[in-house]
């Protein structure tokens, strides 16, 4: 018996391919974007758990200091006390083509490390004098010409753009003498041994992944699932709409093999399980699918991590058991959410009448009601979740509710606006049209809830991208002042190249900073000299009077804005560098795409508490016309190789080229959910096409053509596209506003002023009459070409 | 008895008893014998059609089929009665669009687990449908639909056929024709016949004609 009815069940896809093909993509699109962005976060966690590993720091806590450096009677205190510790020097290390972070290890206490031992050289061998780097091939590069190398071992395992070597070798590159920037709590510690919090309470003990890079990484992770949740759920509109059409097609059906003695519970069992065996075929395709979006996604989100946060991700996409079963259940969950209404009209389905048509149409017209309800309760929750819930969960609870709420209320809204339309119509023809649209608003209003959600995120998303972009570019004409960048090989050159552009009248301002660590990060120490480049150009987001000539003066610290949300320090306030080191912050600046604090003090004052800057890097100002002369010149009078030299407009190009990079990733998957929206439109139009016979053939009795009809089938497709596109501006820029200042603010540290781009969103608005114009175009063309003994036979049936 | 009524009544939620669409129905059918209920436009015809088929729930009385009485019986087991016992032809033949003539004439037997292959083909050559067992529902005419119904209903050897004006969807010449197999089919399979009409001219070729009037039995 189930045999039977299954069979008879399946055989309305055989007859409603089309149908069925939709109802697949639907739901393959939907997992596949979402599994996409599931095996490129996967990827990228995956990556730093290797590099992690290679560092032998798995699964191993460790202690940090409040603010500044262990130092190394600290470190002898606690071995005396008992604790297995392994001390670990950390900083940047300043190369000609840029730097590398070095860490510096104890060989003899630090736990096994894998990056090591692959090159056949034991752990100890870094000891051998002079010592030895351990570094990836591809950052072999980058010490290219830096004098003095001590002998560089590669390795593959090791993270690219890091330098292992021993402790007292990273001291003295580094010039951080008896310094160390965490210890490592290494496992199976004595019984019985004093708390770490009594014998140094000014260290913290923090998990090894717990980093502030690692919680910045996370929000990046979080905007993609955000991302990806979102295309999963436009992809799910098409699924709805098509399990709910199966289901009303087989109205009859249902009827008549329960009158044939199938139960309602086998039938419900027998739906259920046709619906998930779709929906595993449809989960295995998605995850192909997503398998190849990710691959081809992933060198860009490995370029906006290491634009963002200096993290890199490193390999291919890999097939991981976990991300398989949970895009298969994905695919399984999504389908029964987006069947739960269908199925829910499946239970209430009266056995003996199928509802007239009057009676469908009160229905729709309740559920719209029902849906704007739940639509405004989700606006208020979400909007109340933003004031209650800090951070970004309220941040993506007050989008989540603005988004499905706003979805949910467009076909009451759209109802309301085609029912003034209809009281505008003249003549009988457009009456038909106005009252024609409003009718079929039920079973395309889904597929328009898509739309309005794809266009509302390109048009947030677009809007916070440019506004970013142009806030970026400005910041950058500020920031970037001096005309040229310098670059020399050692410090012994420094003085010949200074004294040099002295004798040429040129404007030197050195580039000195020391990196510290500052409650578990690295912050960045900049000692500047005074001048009006600062004064002038520097982009300022908050200030006290005369903040600039406090700094000068020694007596203030002009801090970056990550920095002053991070800590809440804001002009007025004492920034605590180490219990010695407190400077009054006397402004903040603004300092986009870096994910770590940064300080500005006078150059004497960041002198006297750190002993070796390094000063080899320079700004020169002069006059723009003559910038290129003076490169001339430099490279004829110097070893070219020796000074390294990058001009302004150079250096803007390739902070723009990152940036843009940055948001390759956003961009693909805005043009991917658009399209998904495009194709719920394109299904939408050709599932309802069988059911629109009916309604088309009594007009073309009375003298339509269907060439008209056809064009009309156009037209309400465009006029519905369009509306939902008004409707989705406004949404648009409530979501541009929460990712500018809150989300942004949560993710990245910063906040961005909001522009709006009248263009972008014609744009757009022309790509929506395109897609509904494409959707259209079948349905219309079949209708242009159908032939009339077809749509007599609606007549035929009538009898 | 084959179906036995006893005091059967029936009425929807949120109307007065007085307006029971059905009152103090008793009614007895013997095994192989017809009876034709007739009756006005709203009279509750389809309404105790329905009940005998075991699809709607009735408030007071009780029906027996075949010495079964459906009264307390769960969904499943009224689904069982539907499968084995009594099988229905509607007016809109109600045929599944996406199976073939062939398979539609199959379906009830195979859902109730009495292939008989022999009578099948019996069926299917007596109802003349032995070349159009390869097309569709939407192929065939009215008449040609309904005759695949009744092929359907007969295929799974009910003991008693329900039948709700099921030539009203037909012209005089096909109605006629339709009507005149179905009888002959009903008798040769030994099958009684329940059929609700309301053309006093085809309830006369039935074994026993009841008229049904504003819910009760005349």
């Amino acid at each position: 018996m189930r045999g039977a009815a299954f069979g008879a069940l399946l055989s309305h896809w055989s007859r409603h391919p089309l149908q069925l093909l939709t109802l697949v993509a639907g739901l393959a699109l939907a997992t596949g974007l979402w599994s996409a962005v599931q095996a490129i976060n996967g990827e990228a966690r995956a990556s730093y758990a290797r590099a992690s590993a290679q560092l032998g720091l798995t699964g191993m806590d460790m202690l940090i200091p409040k603010n500044g450096n262990i130092s190394v009677a600290r470190y002898v205190e606690l071995r005396r006390a008992g604790w297995k510790l392994a001390p670990v020097l950390e900083g940047r290390w300043l190369l000609r083509n840029g730097s590398v972070k070095l860490i510096g290890i104890d060989p003899l206490n630090h736990p096994a490390l894998p990056a090591i031992s692959p090159t056949g050289s034991p752990q100890l061998d870094a000891l051998r004098s002079p010592g030895r780097i351990f570094l990836h091939p591809s950052t072999e590069s980058q010490l290219d010409g830096h004098p003095d190398l001590p002998p560089v071992i590669l390795t593959e395992t090791l993270p690219t753009g890091i330098v292992l070597s021993d402790i007292s070798l990273a001291e003295s590159i580094l010039g951080l003498h008896g310094q160390i920037t965490r210890l490592i709590i290494l496992p199976d510690q004595p019984m019985g041994l004093k708390p770490l919090a009594d014998l140094a309470p000014e260290l913290l003990r923090r998990a090894a992944i717990d980093t502030q890079t690692g919680r910045l990484t996370d929000s990046f992770h979080l905007n993609l699932t955000a991302f990806g949740l979102l295309s999963f759920a436009v992809g799910l509109f098409i699924v709805q709409g098509t399990v709910g059409l199966g289901i009303e097609q087989r109205r009859n059906l249902f009827r008549t093999l329960r009158a044939m003695g199938v139960s309602l519970r086998l039938l419900t069992g027998l739906l259920l399980g046709e619906l998930m065996f779709i929906a595993l075929v449809a989960g295995c395709l998605g995850l192909i699918l997503g398998y190849l979006v990710a691959g081809a996604l992933l060198p860009d989100v490995s370029a906006t991590l290491n634009g963002l946060y200096g993290e890199t991700v490193e390999g291919g996409i890999t097939l991981r058991l976990s991300w398989i079963l949970s895009g298969l259940g994905m695919a399984i969950f999504g389908t029964l959410i987006a069947s739960a209404q269908a199925f829910a009209n499946f239970y209430r389905m009266p056995l003996l009448l199928a509802p007239g048509v009057q009676a469908r149409s009160l229905d729709a017209r309740s559920s719209q009601q029902v849906m704007a309800i739940v639509g405004c309760g989700l606006i208020v929750t979400g909007s109340l979740a933003i004031l209650l819930i800090d951070g970004l969960v309220g941040g993506f609870a007050l989008l989540a509710g603005v988004m499905l709420g706003s979805a949910l209320l467009l076909p009451l809204l759209l109802s309301a606006i085609l029912a003034a339309g209809a009281r505008t119509a003249r003549s009988a023809l457009s009456e038909w049209i106005w009252a024609d649209m409003r009718a079929q608003l039920p079973g395309i209003s889904l597929a328009m809830m898509a739309l309005l959600l794809a266009l509302a995120t390109n048009i947030g998303v677009g809007t916070m991208t440019s506004s970013f972009r142009l806030t970026f570019v400005g910041w950058m004409n500020q920031r970037l002042s001096a005309e040229i960048y310098a670059t020399v090989k050692d410090e012994q050159q420094t003085g010949e190249f200074t004294g040099w552009l002295a004798d040429r009248d040129i404007t030197t301002l050195p580039i000195r900073w020391a990196e510290i660590p500052y409650d578990g990060s690295p912050i960045r120490i900049y000692g500047v000299v005074d001048h009006d480049t600062y004064r002038e150009n520097w982009p300022i987001l908050q200030a006290q009077p005369a903040a600039w000539d406090r700094v000068f003066d020694g007596g203030g610290a002009m801090i970056n804005e990550q920095l002053a949300r991070r800590q809440n320090l804001w002009p007025g306030n004492i920034l605590t560098l180490s219990q010695d080191w407190q400077i009054p912050v006397t402004g903040v600046y603004s300092d986009y795409g870096n994910p770590h604090g940064q300080v500005m003090i006078s150059l004497p004052a960041l002198l006297q508490q750190v002993s070796h800057v390094p000063n080899r890097q320079f700004g020169l100002r002069l006059p723009p016309k003559d910038a290129a002369d003076l490169m001339k010149e430099i490279r004829q009078s110097f070893d070219s190789a020796s000074i390294s030299l990058i001009d302004q407009a150079d250096i803007k190009a390739r902070s723009l080229a990152v940036f843009d990079r940055t948001f390759v990733v956003t961009g693909a998957l805005n043009l991917l959910t658009l399209g998904v929206a495009g194709f719920a439109i394109l299904t939408s139009l050709l599932t309802l096409w069988t059911m629109r016979l009916p309604q088309l053939a009594p007009i073309w009795a009375l003298g339509v053509s269907r060439r008209q009809l056809a064009w009309l089938e156009v037209l309400r497709s465009l006029a519905l596209a369009s509306l939902t596109a008004v409707l989705a501006l406004p949404l648009g820029l409530v979501l541009a506003w929460v990712l500018l200042s809150v989300i942004n603010v949560e993710a990245f540290g910063w906040k961005l002023p909001m522009y709006v781009f009248p263009m972008d969103w014609l744009r757009l608005l022309g790509l929506a009459l395109i897609a509904a114009t494409a959707a259209a175009a079948v349905p219309a063309i079949k209708l242009a070409r159908i032939k009339p003994a077809d749509l007599l036979k609606v007549f035929a049936h009538e009898r | 008895m084959l179906l036995s009524i006893q005091n059967l009544s029936k009425c929807y939620p949120g109307l007065p008893p007085s307006r029971a669409v059905l009152r103090n129905i008793s009614l007895d059918l013997e095994a192989g014998k017809s009876i034709a209920l007739t009756g006005e436009s709203g009279s509750g015809k389809s309404t105790l059609l329905h009940l005998i088929a075991a699809l709607d729930h009735y408030d007071t009385g009780d029906i027996k089929i075949d010495g079964t009485s459906l009264t307390g019986l769960t969904d499943r087991t009224r689904a069982e009665i539907r499968r084995t016992k009594v099988a229905l032809v509607f007016q809109q033949y109600n045929l599944v669009p996406s199976l073939t003539v062939g398979k539609n004439l199959l379906l009830h037997a195979r859902l109730g687990g009495r292939v008989d292959l022999d009578w099948n083909t019996t069926l299917t050559h007596r109802l003349g449908l032995a070349d159009l067992t390869d097309r569709y529902p939407e192929q065939l005419s009215g008449g040609q639909q309904q005759r695949v119904a009744i092929g359907r209903a007969l295929a799974v050897r009910p003991k008693l056929l329900l039948a709700d004006e099921p030539t009203g969807n037909l012209d005089e010449t096909a109605s006629a024709e339709v009507l005149k197999l179905m009888l002959e089919l009903v008798r040769k399979s030994g099958t009684s016949l329940f059929l609700v009409t309301h053309s006093a001219q085809i309830a006369a070729q039935l074994d026993r004609q009841v008229h049904l009037s504003e819910g009760v039995l005349q």
